[in-house]
C-alpha cells in the first residue's frame, strides 16, 4: 500500500471538497464514456422523431400543421423546440432517473454521501453533470434537428452567439436542477408518475410545438388563460430562449427569460438540495 | 490501547414519528486498535450509533467524536477520516470491480495514479484480482462484502464501521470476512461493528458493549462479560416428563443461579461444576423424568444477555 497519501485529515476543508468533487464529476463522464453510444442513441431518438413526424412525413402526406402559411416557419419553431426539449429529458435523466435508482433498489447514495465532503455538494455534482450533459445534448441534437425535413422545408436558423452562449448553459443548470427537485421529491417505486403528472404536461405545454406569442388567439373572454397558464412552465423559458438563441422569429423577451431562468434554479437548487439532505439523513 | 479515537458523551437519538428513544445517553470510549462491538437484538440502537458516528443520523442530544472530530459540528473532516461499510451492498453498479475502487480513492484525494496502484493491490489482496474488469453485478455477495471492505479501507481511514457485516453471508463467506476483519485488526487498524450474533462479537472483538431499547447495559472484553454473570457452566438436559417441575428443583441445587425450561428440555447455569452431572441426573430420575442426554457447555454472551435482559437476543 501507498505512503504517499496525504491523510484526509490533514487537509483543509475546502481542499478535501474540491477533491470530492471532481473525483465525482470524473466518475459521471466515464460512466457516459463507458456508454457512449447509448448516451447518443438516447439523446437523439426523440428529436429524430419529432423531426421526422413533423417536418417530414407531415408536409409528405399534405398535413399542416402550424397554420396554413409557411411550414417553413413551423420547422423554425420547432427546431428550437426540440433543442429545448432534449435539454429537458437530458436534465430529468440524468438526475432524477439515476437519483431514483441510487435512492432506490441499489442504495448506492448511501455510500455516495459519506464522500467527504459537504451532503449538499453530492447533489450540486448531479445537477452540475446533469448539466453539462444537456449542453452535450443540445449540441447533438440541433443539427439532426436542423438538417432531418421533407424537401422544400427549410427551418431558417441565425446563430445569436452571445445569447447562445449564456442562455444554452442557463437553461441546461435549470432543467437539471429541476431533474434534482424531481429525483428527491418521488418515491423511487412512484417514479412512474412522474413522467405522467409532470414530464407530459411541461413537454405539451411548454410552447415545444409552438412560440409563446402564437397562443394569444386562445381566450376566455378577453382572457388569453393558456398563455397565463404556460408561464408558470419553465421549459416554456427554456424553449422560448433557444428561439432567442438559434432563430428570428418572435419570442418571450431576453429581459423576462433570463431572471425568469435564474430564479427557477435558485428555486429548483434551494427545493432540491433541502429534499436531498432531508432524504439521506434522519 | 490509549489513545481514544471514538468517544460519545450523551449521544442520543430519538426520532421525530416515534416515542422510544433509539439511542439513549450513550456514554462510549472506543480506543485506538480496538475491534468494539456493538451486540444487541434488532432495535436496540446499534445501527441508530452507528449512524450518528458517521453522520447519517442527526443526534437529538449529546457529543460525538471520531479521531477528535466533532461528527455534527464538522461532519466533512469527519467523513474523511471514517471508512465505512453499510448493511446493504451499495457497490457503484455502474462502473467495474476495479473503478469501484479507483473512483473511491479519487473521492478521498488520491492521485488517479496511486489511486490505480492501490486497488490493484488491494484486489489481489481480498481475492478479486480475476474480477478486476467484471460488472458488480457479476459478483457473489460473500464478493461484494469484500470489495465493499477493501473500499472502505482504501482511503486508510482512521476508524473502519462495519454494521451488520456477516449478515445474510453464507457461512463461508462468514468465516472469509472474520479473517479479513482479524488481519486489518493485526496491523493495527481501529473497527467499530455492529452485530447481532454472539459469535460474531465473542470471536472478532477486543471488547463488546451489549445494548438494548437504546440503552448500554454491559460494557467489557468478552471474557470479562462472560466471568461478570458468574455461572462457569450451562447444563442442557434434553428430557421428558414434567420440564417445569424439573427446572424447578435444579433451580435449588447447590451453585445454580437460573434454571428454565427450553425447546425439549431444561437450561441450568451453574457456578460450580463438581459433581452436577450425577446430582442433575439423581434428581430427574426422583422426579420421574426421562434423561435423553446431557450437554455441558461454557457460558456464552449469549448468556450475559440472558442474564441481564431476561430474554433471549434471538427474539
Amino acid at each position: 500500500m501507498a505512503t504517499t497519501l496525504l491523510s484526509a485529515g490533514t487537509r483543509s476543508r475546502a481542499q478535501t471538497s474540491r477533491a470530492a468533487f471532481w473525483a465525482l464529476i470524473l466518475r459521471d463522464a466515464t460512466v457516459i464514456r463507458k456508454d457512449l453510444r447509448l448516451f447518443i442513441l438516447r439523446t437523439l431518438i426523440q428529436p429524430f422523431l419529432l423531426s421526422f413526424v413533423f417536418l417530414y412525413v407531415f408536409p409528405k402526406i399534405g398535413q399542416s400543421v402550424g397554420g396554413s402559411s409557411a411550414e417553413g416557419q413551423f420547422a423554425t419553431t420547432l427546431v428550437a423546440g426540440v433543442v429545448g426539449i432534449s435539454i429537458m429529458f437530458q436534465g430529468v435523466q440524468s438526475v432524477a432517473l439515476n437519483m431514483a435508482q441510487e435512492f432506490g433498489f441499489t442504495r448506492e447514495i448511501e455510500d455516495r454521501v459519506q464522500a467527504p465532503c459537504p451532503i449538499w455538494l453530492v447533489a450540486l455534482e448531479k445537477v452540475i453533470s446533469g448539466a453539462l450533459q444537456g449542453m452535450v445534448s443540445a449540441a447533438l441534437v440541433l443539427p439532426i434537428a436542423s438538417l432531418v425535413h421533407a424537401r422544400g422545408v427549410h427551418a431558417s436558423l441565425t446563430l445569436h452567439w452571445w445569447v447562445l452562449l449564456t442562455l444554452v448553459p442557463l437553461a441546461c443548470l435549470a432543467m437539471s436542477s429541476l431533474g434534482l427537485v424531481l429525483g428527491t421529491s418521488f418515491e423511487p417505486r412512484n417514479i412512474g408518475l412522474m413522467f405522467g403528472f409532470i414530464i407530459l404536461p411541461i413537454t405539451f405545454l411548454g410552447g415545444t410545438y409552438y412560440d409563446f406569442n402564437r397562443l394569444a388567439p386562445v381566450q376566455w373572454g378577453s382572457w388569453h388563460w393558456l398563455q397565463t397558464l404556460v408561464l408558470v412552465n419553465p421549459l416554456l423559458y427554456v424553449n422560448e430562449g433557444m428561439r432567442a438563441a438559434f432563430t428570428n422569429i418572435p419570442h418571450l423577451h431576453l429581459y423576462v427569460i433570463y431572471p425568469v431562468l435564474l430564479a427557477f434554479v435558485a428555486g429548483f437548487l434551494t427545493l432540491g438540495l433541502k429534499n436531498f439532505s432531508r432524504r439521506v439523513l434522519s | 490501547m490509549t489513545t481514544p479515537v471514538i468517544e460519545t458523551h450523551e449521544l442520543t437519538k430519538r426520532y421525530a414519528n416515534s416515542d422510544l428513544v433509539a439511542v439513549d445517553r450513550l456514554d462510549l470510549t472506543v480506543f485506538e486498535g480496538e475491534i468494539f462491538g456493538l451486540l444487541g437484538p434488532n432495535g436496540a440502537g446499534k445501527t441508530t450509533t452507528a449512524g450518528m458516528l458517521t453522520t447519517r443520523v442527526v443526534p437529538t442530544s449529546g457529543r460525538a467524536s471520531v479521531a477528535g472530530i466533532d461528527v455534527v459540528a464538522d461532519p466533512a473532516r469527519a467523513k474523511a477520516v471514517q471508512g465505512v461499510v453499510s448493511q446493504v451492498n451499495t457497490l457503484d453498479r455502474q462502473l467495474t470491480v476495479e473503478e469501484n475502487l479507483y473512483f473511491h480513492g479519487r473521492l478521498f484525494g488520491m492521485s488517479a495514479r496511486d489511486a490505480r496502484r492501490d486497488a490493484a493491490t488491494l484486489l489481489e489482496r481480498f481475492q478479486l484480482g480475476r474480477w478486476a474488469r467484471a460488472s458488480v453485478y457479476a459478483l457473489s455477495g460473500g464478493m461484494a462484502q469484500r470489495l465493499m471492505v477493501a473500499r472502505a479501507i482504501m482511503h486508510r481511514p482512521t476508524v473502519l464501521f462495519l454494521d451488520e457485516p456477516t449478515a445474510g453471508l453464507d457461512p463461508q463467506s462468514r468465516l472469509a470476512l472474520w479473517e479479513v476483519l482479524s488481519e486489518l485488526h493485526r496491523e493495527g487498524q481501529t473497527i467499530l461493528l455492529t452485530t447481532h450474533y454472539m459469535e460474531e462479537a465473542d470471536q472478532l472483538c477486543t471488547r463488546v458493549a451489549i445494548m438494548d431499547h437504546g440503552r448500554l447495559l454491559a460494557l467489557d472484553t468478552p471474557e470479562g462479560l462472560k466471568a461478570s454473570t458468574g455461572i462457569d457452566t450451562i447444563v442442557t438436559v434434553s428430557a421428558s416428563g414434567d420440564l417445569e417441575r424439573l427446572a424447578e428443583h435444579l433451580a435449588d441445587l447447590d451453585g445454580a443461579s437460573s434454571a428454565r425450561v427450553i425447546d425439549s428440555g431444561v437450561e441450568l447455569h451453574v457456578s460450580h461444576r463438581e459433581r452436577v452431572l450425577a446430582t442433575v441426573i439423581e434428581r430427574a430420575d426422583a422426579l420421574g423424568v426421562e434423561v435423553h442426554d446431557v450437554a455441558v457447555t461454557s457460558p456464552t454472551l449469549e448468556t450475559v444477555f440472558i442474564s441481564l435482559t431476561g430474554k433471549e437476543l434471538r427474539d
